[in-house]
C-alpha cells in the first residue's frame, strides 16, 4: 500500500509541476525539482485532493523534501483509514 | 511644485469607526483581532480576524441607497466624510470640478459579486442580480464619494493588492504637488470577510491560526482586517490661506516593482521604494526616526522587510523606531496602506509612536527596535509607511513633522 502511496505522490507532484514522472523521485529535494513555496502550495492542494485528506499548515511547513512528504501523506491517509480515528 | 499637507482623516477599521477611537486604540495597545463571525468553525481553517462588528449600513446611509454600495464602497464614503469634515473643507463650484479622489481597493466589492454566483452556480437560478456589477467594481468607493461631495475631478482607482492605498496616496500626492490638482481625498477600503475569499486565503496558508504577531520568532502568518481611511491632501498655501490646520506633510512617494515571484517577497525591490520615497522626500536618511512597517507577520516578509530596511538605512537602522500597527487592526489588504499612513500621520503629529502588539520574543532574522508591546513617545522629524503587495508591487509614503 505504501508503495502505492508512493507512486501517487511522485504522480501528483510531477502533473502538478508539469515534469516527466521520472525526473520525480523520492530521493529528490525540492529545490532540484525547481519546486517554490507557490509550487508547495499547488503541490499540496492537489494531494489533499487525490487522498482526500487535510495538510496541516504548521505539519506543511516541516516537510523539507519529497520523502518526508510521502512519509506524512502515509500517515494522514492511514489516520483516516484507521477505524478509531476521528476526523 | 507645491508643498502638501494632510489637512484630515477619516477612519473605520474594526479598532474603532472614526480616526480619534483608532488612534486611541492603537496606542493603549488593544487589538481588534478575535473569532470571526458569521462563518461555521468547520467551514474555514483559521478562525480568527479583524472584523468590524455593530456595523449597520442604516445608521449612516439612506434607505434609497444603501442597495447600490457594497460594504466596501459604504466604508470608503464614511472614512471621506469623517475626513473632510475634519479638514473643513467648504465646497465651491471651482474646487468641486478640480478635487481629485484617488482610492485603493484589492478586491473592490467582490463580495457582491460572489453572492451573484452563490445564485448561478449553487442555488440554479439562471440570472444575477442586476447590481452586480457596480457594486463590486472596484473603483465603486471613488465613484460613491464624487457623488457624495459633487467633485467632478480627476478620479480613479488603483488595485496592487496590499499596496493598493499607499500608491493612491502617492498618486494623489503627487497630482497636488504638480498643480494637477488643489486638492484630494485619497485612501482605501476594504471587505474581504466573504466565505470565497477567506477559503482563497485559507489555500494560500499564509493565514495565522493564531494571532498576528509581527516580527517576532512566533509569528505564524497575517490576520485579515477591514475597514478604510481616507486623506485630505491639500497644497500648503490653498489650506494655510483657508485657515486649515495641517497635521503633517506629505513630502515623498517611492515605488517599485520587484520583478521576482508572483508571492515571495525580495529584499531590493522595498529597499528601492523606500530610498526613492527617500530621494523624493529630499530628507537624509538620518530625518528619520520611525517606520510604520508593512509588518505581516508572514515568515517572508518580516525577515525581508527587516533586510531591505538595513539595506537602506545602514547604521541609522539601529536607531529607528520601526512597528506594525497590523497587529492590531488586522492586515486590510487594500485599505491598509490608508490606514497606516493614518497613523503615521498621527505619530508626528502627537509625538507617540504605535507600538507592535503580540510581540513574544525576538527573532535574529528581525533585529530592530519593533516598539513592542507598548506606545512610545518620541518627536520623530520624518517617517516613512511601507506597502509591499503580493506581486512584487511596492510603494512608500514619507511624512514629515508639520510644525
Amino acid at each position: 500500500m505504501n508503495q502505492t502511496i508512493q507512486e501517487r505522490v511522485l504522480k501528483v507532484i510531477a502533473t502538478s509541476k508539469r515534469v516527466p514522472l521520472e525526473t520525480v523521485q523520492p530521493d529528490s529535494s525540492f529545490e532540484a525539482l525547481n519546486i517554490d513555496s507557490l509550487d508547495r502550495l499547488n503541490i499540496l492542494f492537489d494531494l489533499e485532493s487525490e487522498f482526500e485528506i487535510e495538510i496541516d499548515d504548521e505539519q506543511a511547513k516541516q516537510v523539507k523534501n519529497i520523502h518526508e512528504m510521502i512519509e506524512g501523506v502515509t500517515l494522514l491517509v492511514q489516520a483516516k483509514s484507521a477505524p478509531s480515528s476521528v476526523k | 511644485m507645491h508643498r502638501v499637507v494632510i489637512t484630515g482623516t477619516g477612519v473605520v477599521s474594526a479598532l474603532g469607526s472614526n480616526t480619534a477611537s483608532f488612534w486611541h486604540a492603537l496606542l493603549s495597545v488593544r487589538s481588534a483581532i478575535r473569532e470571526m463571525a458569521g462563518f461555521e468553525a468547520a467551514q474555514i481553517r483559521f478562525k480568527n480576524g479583524a472584523e468590524i462588528r455593530d456595523y449597520s449600513a442604516e445608521d449612516h446611509f439612506e434607505p434609497k441607497d444603501i442597495p447600490f454600495m457594497d460594504r466596501f464602497a459604504q466604508f470608503a464614503v464614511l472614512a471621506a466624510r469623517q475626513a473632510v469634515t475634519e479638514a473643513g473643507i467648504e465646497w465651491t463650484p471651482d474646487l468641486r470640478e478640480t478635487t481629485s479622489v484617488i482610492t485603493g481597493s484589492c478586491l473592490g466589492g467582490r463580495a457582491a459579486e460572489e453572492s451573484g454566483y452563490w445564485e448561478l452556480f449553487h442555488n440554479g437560478k439562471n440570472r444575477v442580480q442586476p447590481l452586480t456589477i457596480p457594486l463590486s467594481m472596484s473603483n465603486a468607493g471613488a465613484s460613491h464619494i464624487c457623488m457624495q461631495f459633487g467633485i467632478e475631478g480627476p478620479a480613479y482607482t488603483v488595485s496592487t493588492a496590499c499596496a493598493s492605498s499607499s500608491h493612491a496616496i502617492g498618486q494623489a500626492f503627487w497630482m497636488v504637488r504638480s498643480g494637477a490638482a488643489p486638492m484630494a481625498i485619497a485612501g482605501g477600503s476594504e471587505a474581504p470577510f466573504f466565505l470565497g475569499g477567506l477559503k482563497a486565503w485559507e489555500a494560500m496558508r499564509v493565514i495565522s491560526k493564531d494571532t498576528c504577531r509581527p516580527f517576532s520568532a512566533e509569528r505564524s502568518g497575517m490576520i485579515l482586517g477591514e475597514g478604510a481611511a481616507m486623506l485630505i491632501l491639500e497644497n500648503l498655501e490653498a489650506a494655510v490661506a483657508r485657515g486649515a490646520r495641517p497635521l503633517a506633510e506629505i513630502v515623498g512617494f517611492g515605488m517599485s516593482a520587484d520583478a521576482g515571484h508572483i508571492t515571495q517577497p525580495l529584499a531590493a525591490g522595498p529597499a528601492r521604494a523606500m530610498r526613492l520615497a527617500l530621494r523624493d522626500s529630499g530628507m537624509a536618511p538620518e530625518q528619520i526616526g520611525y517606520i510604520n512597517a508593512h509588518g505581516t507577520a508572514t515568515e517572508a516578509n518580516d525577515r525581508i522587510e527587516t533586510a531591505a530596511i538595513r539595506c537602506t538605512f545602514n547604521s541609522h537602522a539601529d536607531k529607528l523606531a520601526v512597528s506594525s500597527t497590523k497587529s492590531m487592526h488586522g492586515h486590510a489588504l487594500g485599505a491598509a496602506g490608508a490606514l497606516e499612513a493614518v497613523a503615521s500621520v498621527l505619530s508626528l503629529r502627537d509625538g507617540m509612536l504605535p507600538p507592535t502588539a503580540n510581540f513574544i520574543s525576538p527573532d535574529p532574522a528581525c533585529n530592530l527596535d519593533v516598539i513592542p508591546h507598548h506606545a512610545r513617545a518620541a518627536s520623530v522629524e520624518g517617517c516613512l509607511s511601507n506597502s509591499f503587495a503580493f506581486g512584487g508591487l511596492n510603494a512608500v509614503l514619507a511624512f514629515k513633522a508639520f510644525p
